[in-house]
Parts: C-alpha cells; sequence; structure tokens
C-alpha cells in the first residue's frame, strides 16, 4: 500500500514529546522527537548520518542529540555542530528535520516535499484543547495496514458485532446512512441519525440517560490521517432547538489521527472529548476505560484481517453494500491523494 | 455541531442516501442529476462520471419498499 507523502500527518500527542527522546516510524521514515528547553517541538530523521546510529538511543545535550555511538551532535535544524577528533565537520553531516507544528494537542509532522508544507492546511481538532471539554486518550500501535482502519471507522455499523455491550446496539447496524463527498475540500462525511435507541453502556453510565435515546453519529473524515465522529445524546425525541445552544444534549467529540508507520503498521491515535460531566474524574476513568476496550477490539480485528489479507491471492474480490457507502468513498480520496500527494487534484 | 445529514453545501458534494425502509441507494451530483441504484460501487461510477450520463437524468421515483432494512 502506497502513502500520500505529501500530506500532514500525527506523529505523537505533545505531551508524549518532552526532554526525552521518542522514537516514532512514520510513512517508513523513522523520526527522533524531542522538545527544546525553549518548549518547541523538533522531530528529526532518527539515523546518525556517520553510521546510522539511532539518535532516539543517543542522549539530548541541552538542544542538541549526541549520538550514543561516536558523539556527532545534532542540532534543532539537523546541522552537525560537532564530529569527534577533527575541527572541520563534513558539509554533508546533517540529518533531515521535517516540519513540526502541535496543534489540538497533536504534533502534527510533513514527511514530503518542504516547499508543499502549508501548516494551514492541517485539520482542526479543536475539542482536544478546549477547557471546556474532558478529554481522555490513548494510542494504539496496529499490526495492520492503514486503510482497514479507515474501514472500519467510516463504517460503523461494525459496532453492533464488534462492540455490542460498550458502544453496539442494534440500530447502529440497522439505520440508513448518508454519505456526502465534498469534492473541492476532499471531505468525506456519513451521518446516522437514530431516532429511537437503546442507550448502550458507554453513554448511559456516562451521562446518567435512563431509557430509550436519540443518537446521531456524524463522521467527517479529512483524509489521510484525521477522523472526526460527531456524537449526540439525548434523551429519545429530544432534538436541538431551531436556534441557540443544543443545552439538553450530550455531546462527545471523538477523535482519532490515523498515522501509517510503514505499510503492515499504523499509529491508532484516539481521544473522545466530551462536554459533560466534565469534572468528574470516574466519568473520565470509566470512558479511558470503555473506547480503549474499543479500541482494542478494533486492534485485534484488524491485525486478525491483516495477516488474512498477507497471505491472500492477488485480485481477492470484495464484496461492498450500502453500509460501505462511505468507506469507498474515503478510499477513493486516498487513492488520488496517494497518486497526486495533494487533496484537491482533479481526479 | 454538524449540520442535518445530507444538507451540506458546497460546489462539488456528491450524495448518497439510503432510503429509508429499503435497501435503495439515491444518488445526487451537484449538478443535479439523481439515480438510484441497489449497490454503492455502481452508483459512485455514475455520480464521478459526471457530466457523463448526468444531462437529462431524470429524478427517479422509488417504488414501495420491498422489505424493510430494518430488522425489528
Amino acid at each position: 500500500m502506497a502513502f500520500a507523502r505529501n500530506q500532514w500527518y500525527v506523529a505523537a500527542y505533545g505531551g508524549e514529546v518532552g526532554r526525552n527522546l521518542l522514537a516514532r516510524t512514520v510513512l517508513g521514515e523513522p523520526l527522533v522527537l524531542y522538545r527544546t528547553g525553549a518548549g518547541q517541538a523538533v522531530a528529526l530523521a532518527d539515523r546518525c548520518v556517520h553510521r546510522r546510529f539511532p539518535l532516539s538511543e543517543s542522549r539530548l545535550d541541552g538542544d542538541t542529540i549526541v549520538c550514543g555511538y561516536h558523539g556527532f551532535t545534532y542540532d534543532p535544524t539537523g546541522a552537525c555542530v560537532f564530529v569527534p577528533g577533527q575541527q572541520r565537520i563534513p558539509r554533508t553531516a546533517r540529518v533531515v528535520s521535517f516540519p513540526v507544528v502541535e496543534q489540538d494537542s497533536f504534533i502534527w509532522v510533513w514527511i514530503g516535499d518542504l516547499d508543499r508544507a502549508d501548516p494551514a492546511a492541517i485539520p482542526r481538532a479543536p475539542w482536544l484543547a478546549d477547557p471546556r471539554y474532558a478529554v481522555v486518550r490513548g494510542m494504539a500501535p496496529l499490526n495492520a495496514r492503514y486503510g482497514l482502519l479507515v474501514d472500519n471507522l467510516l463504517d460503523l455499523s461494525h459496532e453492533t458485532y464488534l462492540h455490542g455491550g460498550y458502544i453496539g446496539t442494534p440500530e447502529v447496524a440497522n439505520t440508513p446512512i448518508t454519505t456526502e463527498v465534498d469534492e473541492d475540500r476532499g471531505i468525506v462525511y456519513v451521518s446516522r441519525h437514530m431516532d429511537d435507541a437503546d442507550c448502550p453502556p458507554f453513554y448511559a453510565r456516562s451521562t446518567g440517560i435512563q431509557g430509550r435515546i436519540t443518537r446521531w453519529q456524524d463522521i467527517e473524515y479529512h483524509p489521510p490521517c484525521l477522523y472526526l465522529l460527531h456524537s449526540r445524546i439525548a434523551p429519545q425525541g429530544v432534538y436541538p432547538p431551531a436556534e441557540g445552544e443544543d443545552r439538553e444534549a450530550f455531546h462527545a467529540e471523538i477523535v482519532y489521527a490515523i498515522t501509517p508507520s510503514t505499510e503492515h503498521t499504523t499509529y491508532d491515535f484516539w481521544a473522545v472529548a466530551r462536554d459533560f460531566a466534565i469534572d468528574d474524574e470516574s466519568v473520565s476513568e470509566y470512558l479511558h476505560h470503555s473506547n480503549h476496550t474499543v479500541v482494542m477490539q478494533d486492534v485485534t480485528a484488524l491485525n486478525i484481517l491483516e495477516q488474512v489479507i498477507a497471505t491472500e491471492p492477488d485480485r481477492y474480490q470484495e464484496l461492498s453494500i450500502n453500509i460501505d457507502t462511505g468507506g469507498l468513498a474515503a478510499r477513493r480520496l486516498l487513492a488520488r491523494m496517494v497518486g497526486s500527494g495533494t487533496v484537491g487534484a482533479a481526479r | 455541531m454538524s449540520s442535518r445529514a445530507g444538507t451540506r453545501s458546497g460546489d462539488r458534494v456528491y450524495r448518497i442516501h439510503w432510503v429509508p425502509g429499503t435497501d435503495t441507494l439515491r444518488g445526487i451530483c451537484h449538478c443535479g442529476a439523481e439515480r438510484l441504484a441497489e449497490e454503492p460501487v455502481e452508483l459512485w461510477e455514475w455520480l464521478l462520471a459526471h457530466p457523463q450520463g448526468h444531462q437529462g437524468a431524470a429524478v427517479p421515483v422509488p417504488g414501495p419498499p420491498r422489505r424493510l432494512a430494518m430488522r425489528e
């Protein structure tokens, strides 16, 4: 599976990047991440230019990394500022420094052509850094290609079968969806509005709602990396007012960042931001535990699927049905991005 | 909060509604052409072929539900 290189990807949460060296591989590119004394996040190629020793296995000295093998020393721009035993620093002694943007609690990196890195193109997930929301989050490494996670998240009917007892109820799989593709902005929207549904434990225990609910799932997928699920939960029959704030409902903004690590491995960043019970630590603990469980159910299933795909004959013929309408749209946009490197290019 | 499903504005928005109570999908192109289909691959191909085959595409009238998509 090829990568869309000229795109922004989440390499880490901001909280993971500090004064220790963090190794991540994005689009097959080994990176070392750290933060300067002034607080700026840095992403460098994780191989010393001398004998390839991983800089992530080395040490920080102020804002520089000193290679743990022979002492080659690199500043935050990737320039080598010291080599052992001689005064002359070879002109080619430099590692790649990748553009980094810290936004909405994520560390975004750009692996593609430097002159095409536009921070304004990074899609937003503002709830993750908004004090009006409480956030639980995590990251699960996946031993599966990223496209399988895209398929998974664009078709939430699987909640009924894979996540029963947590977030799945019969109505999810049984409710028709509306799919839209904004061709110019390169965004896929999938909406499933359940007017009268069972309340799954995930929401019953966190909101305190007794009885049936009106449950809306509105997905925005900003390929390749950012997936947003706007989840609206309300007592059955309660709809947003024509004007003003939707105070009678509970809102959870469920965010995934889908970052290809290698062709067959993926970082599954997940977060749940809620606008209710934001000071209730027991709700945070419950939602963290539940969503982690749900994510690991997906990880187990997708890891199995990756093994199946890896051993199947070429040109296996899949079957797509109505529930796959959004997933098919996402696949097409991804294929277009892999081919052209940009979202808005002509087909 | 997102807008109501299926109401997104934009110059080039393709839309597929799953017609409630049926197995039918209704595709709507940004040019206004509409088409019904029973599975999504064929419908995406038709939508993305715009403008080919979209001129004068009549708005089809769905028949009565052949069976309920919902299982009770």
